[in-house]
């Protein structure tokens, strides 16, 4: 018997068909949005400082180093769940790391840096929420990895695990450091 | 009765979606393109709700900065484009002519181009001629002569 070549084409078919079905159907949170702000610079900002308020802060003051943004807020229940290790790369990291305080309530906001700890250099107050409207930020927590000259590099939606930091976020640093330096 | 019902739960739909917010405008146009902006902007908290049907804070935020850009004079294809700057495809209900989207317009239209094309050569080419052999066409032969009396 002679193989004839077109029954191979409905196999074909059926394995490009696999394909585009596991590429559609891979396990992926919808609510990841894709950024669309990667790779463009950190948006200008003049708003109050948390500890400060009679000073405000501007882009320039985000310091020409690799650095973290975390969007925080006392209203968000992952915030907790993220704050520990965020206190942990304060600590034992030379990164630094500043807050934004995404539409809240100043008072609380202070008091759950008391009582929780502060890890960060320091906050700005965006209780219109308007920085983070710029950052294209949808809730919190989100966290951004800014390079040297306050490029927008990377950024993480949801609460910083330690999982997170050594899969995700550490590698990002550690590769934007090295740029900088070489 | 039936009818009655009907109006008391439209009644009170309409009645939940006006308690979010009322901003105040200075015109009836530009309330009707306030509207429109945020009936086309989808939330992007939600998978799949638009800025005027959600009451996730950052759809507040974001009806409230449409309302400062309409009031500051900006087009409605600028506030648009401020938001996809920072939202990107997803905000937008319409999206944008992009490569994704234009794979996914013509990618149909490439493949009905290619199956006319496959049903054109099919449709052209000449059936093949089965050879019979002599004995078979006399069966049929005889076969065909006895139907016909």
């Amino acid at each position: 018997m002679t193989f004839n070549k077109s029954l191979l084409i409905p196999l074909g078919v059926f394995v490009l068909l696999v394909v585009f079905l596991a590429l559609g159907f891979r396990l992926q949170n919808p609510h990841l949005l894709p950024s669309a702000l990667i790779d463009k610079p950190f948006p200008e900002f003049e708003l109050k400082d948390l500890h400060q308020p009679e000073m405000s802060r501007t882009l320039a003051d985000l310091s020409g180093e690799v650095s973290l943004v975390n969007v925080w807020a006392t209203w968000c229940p992952n915030c907790l769940i993220e704050h520990p290790e965020l206190l942990r790369i304060s600590r034992e990291t030379d990164l630094p790391l500043y807050g934004v305080n995404y539409n809240d309530d100043n008072e609380k906001a202070l008091g759950w840096l008391t009582r929780l700890e502060d890890p960060y250099v320091f906050s700005i107050i965006d209780d219109k929420g308007t920085l983070a409207i710029d950052l294209g930020v949808y809730g919190a927590p989100e966290t951004f990895v800014l390079d040297a000259r306050g490029v927008i590099r990377f950024r993480h939606v949801g609460p910083v695990t330690p999982e997170v930091w050594q899969e995700t976020l550490l590698p990002v640093v550690e590769l934007l450091k090295e740029m900088s330096d070489g | 009765m039936a009818r009655l019902l009907l109006a008391l739960i439209f009644s009170v739909s309409v009645n939940c979606l006006a308690a979010i917010d009322a901003y105040p405008f200075p015109d009836e146009d530009m309330q009707q393109r306030y509207d429109g902006l945020i009936a086309e902007l989808r939330c992007p908290q939600c998978l799949n709700t638009n800025l005027a049907g959600s009451d996730a804070m950052i759809a507040q935020d974001l009806r409230r900065e449409v309302h400062r850009m309409l009031l500051d004079g900006y087009e409605d294809e600028e506030i648009l484009e401020f938001m996809y700057e920072r939202y990107g495809d997803f905000i937008l209900y319409r999206p944008r002519l992009g490569f994704g989207t234009l794979v996914l317009w013509l990618g149909p239209l490439l493949l009905l181009v290619v199956a006319g094309l496959i049903w054109f050569r099919l449709a052209r080419a000449k059936p093949e001629l089965l050879e019979i052999n002599t004995e078979d066409q006399a069966r049929l032969d005889k076969l065909l002569k006895d139907t016909d009396t």
